[in-house]
């Protein structure tokens, strides 16, 4: 069944302009400017204490900017709530549910306040929950709480959905049906924003990428965008080779440095000919190169580079 | 994994009526699978009803039964509309539950709603289940049920502000000890089974203000001498009620 839109699908999922938010003396969000786009996956990327969840908790109307303007599905959360509410489906970091409740009972419970919500039993067995219906809360694994709070963020059939750090704490398979569940999404056309420092979901699951830091962004874009098409040569051998020697022989635009001690990295046109060079050079010296790799830039990378430092 | 399912995007809002039915629903189940509330809500009042009225610990005036049962029926209530909801609703605060609902097509107002609905359920068993007790303890009830009716739904309203009071300032643990504390404190001084007659002249004008005495004293005026329509007491009952609920919908915290 299709419903009429109550406002155009141009507007993006969330348009962030200009946000601040502080805590006393403690500026959460300093200028912070970000856009999810329609249908798509972003994801917030930022280490703890980035600002990620202040950032959402603003765009789902739990908090209100000092300053900036904020839109979700084109309106202002702040002062359209109501309308925003049946739209958006929203995973909380933890908790949410009383702890007495019964996985099932609370995921009937939430489908009770939607139109058109999809089957809880369904959605339970989707999640692998199912056996665990009649558990109250409380004696649920971490992950399958997780699971529970990811069931009743989309059970209403929301156009948007903000998940706070949907796989942290999950076992790998259960990371990989989470995964599997935003992908669906995507694919029946949800916006979906999530925060994550987990570089590999990030790369895996988003279109965009946006990475903040102390409160701002400081890049955003594809995955593939962020890490450049660039490709780099990797190699160990002892330290201290002379590379100015080896970057003669590299086509013009090649970089090559060595960080840590005994660690070479080569950047340019990885293809061929430079690696070619690269071996046929380490054979003059006299160094057998080991670990020769060639890999993309990751966006742990991207982040050092950004930042000066680590992610986690 | 089984079966794909059909997240295209539908969203909507449930009829009002709908939503709050269903939360209050899921608050009696609450109360009604919890150990502890159904103690405070209905073994306590029993007891306290049967040992009082079987008993003779304390002087009353007229029948026994008859002078217990009105102070039981407001001690019930009282146990729902604050005791029981103030804990209740702290710790759905602590545990983000009204954050959470926050963020579903439920409104604050259909949740407050759903509320005061579950509320009245659980007084509604609660008084079958004591007057079925004390008629057959030989409880002979007189008055207009209608001003019982309207004593209960105005002392409901001021208990619950009290509570709601509590629970949207206090972090759940103090309010738990809170409103344990003022639950006793009012069952000593309100007239529940201790006469006020017995209290000295400054305290009993005091006493005289409190939610608990004045819905304790209504009833009884109703249930066991027939009066009509307790004016005095309903009005304590419909100003703490307007203070309580007015200040509770400035200060109360949703998280």
């Amino acid at each position: 069944m299709t419903v009429p839109k109550l406002v155009s699908m141009d507007s993006p999922a969330v348009a962030l302009t200009d946000l601040v938010k502080r805590y006393g003396r403690t500026v959460a969000i300093d200028g912070l400017t970000l856009s999810a786009g329609r249908g798509e996956v972003t994801a917030v990327l930022g280490p703890n204490g980035a600002g990620k969840t202040s950032t959402v908790e603003i765009c789902e109307g739990f908090r209100r900017a000092d300053a900036g303007t904020v839109r979700v599905l084109g309106l202002d959360p702040a002062r359209h709530a109501r309308e925003l509410r049946p739209r958006v489906g929203v995973m909380l970091q933890s908790g949410g549910v009383p702890p007495a409740a019964r996985a099932g009972e609370w995921l009937r419970l939430v489908s009770r306040f939607h139109a058109r919500p999809l089957d809880p039993p369904a959605l339970l067995d989707r999640l692998g929950l199912t056996d665990h219906a009649r558990t109250p809360y409380r004696r649920l694994s971490g992950g399958q709480q997780q699971r529970l709070s990811l069931a009743a963020a989309v059970i209403g059939r929301p156009d948007l959905v903000f998940l706070d750090e949907p796989t942290a704490g999950l076992d790998p398979q259960a990371r990989h049906a989470c995964w599997e569940i935003v992908r669906e999404l995507r694919a029946q056309g949800v916006s979906t924003v999530l925060t994550t420092h987990h570089m590999d979901e990030a790369e895996k699951l988003a279109d965009k990428v946006v990475i903040i830091d102390r409160g701002t962004v400081v890049s955003q874009g594809s995955p593939r965008s962020l890490t450049g098409a660039e490709r780099q040569l990797r190699f160990r051998a002892r330290p201290g080779l002379d590379l100015d020697e080896l970057l003669n022989a590299l086509p013009a635009g090649s970089t090559a440095k060595e960080s840590p001690s005994g660690h070479y990295v080569i950047e340019g046109h990885v293809g061929p000919e430079l690696l070619g060079t690269v071996t046929a050079w380490c054979a003059a010296e006299g160094v057998t190169a080991d670990d020769l790799s060639v890999e993309r830039r990751t966006l742990e990378d991207v982040f050092l580079e950004l930042t000066g430092r680590e992610l986690r | 994994m089984t079966a794909a399912l059909d997240f295209t995007p539908s969203p909507g809002a449930a009829p009002l009526p709908r939503m709050v039915l269903a939360q209050a629903g899921a608050e009696v189940r609450s109360v009604l699978r919890n150990g502890e509330q159904l103690l405070l809500t209905l073994i306590i009042p029993i007891l306290v009803l049967v040992g009082f009225s079987a008993v003779p610990l304390l002087e009353v005036p007229g029948r026994r039964v008859d002078f217990v049962a009105p102070g039981v029926l407001a001690l019930a209530i009282m146990s729902t509309a604050f005791t029981g909801q103030a804990i209740g609703t702290g710790f759905e605060r602590r545990y983000g539950v009204l954050k959470r609902l926050g963020a579903t097509p439920l409104s604050r107002t259909g949740l407050m709603l759903a509320k005061t609905l579950a509320v009245i359920a659980v007084e509604v068993l609660q008084i079958a289940v004591i007057a079925a007790v004390a008629l057959g303890m030989g409880w002979r009830p007189q008055g207009n049920p209608l001003w019982a009716a309207l004593l209960v739904l105005a002392g409901t309203a001021a208990f619950s502000g009290l509570a709601l009071l509590m629970a949207g300032t206090l972090r759940a643990e103090a309010t738990l000890a809170a409103a344990n504390l003022v639950y006793l404190v009012l069952l000593g001084l309100g007239g529940v089974v201790v006469p006020l007659t017995s209290f000295p002249h400054g305290l009993r004008t005091v006493v005289e203000l409190l939610p608990i005495t004045a819905l304790t004293g209504g009833l009884r005026e109703v249930l066991a001498h027939g009066s009509g329509l307790p004016v005095r007491d309903l009005l304590v009952l419909l100003a703490w009620a307007a203070l309580t609920l007015g200040l509770a919908s400035r200060v109360f915290r949703w998280e």
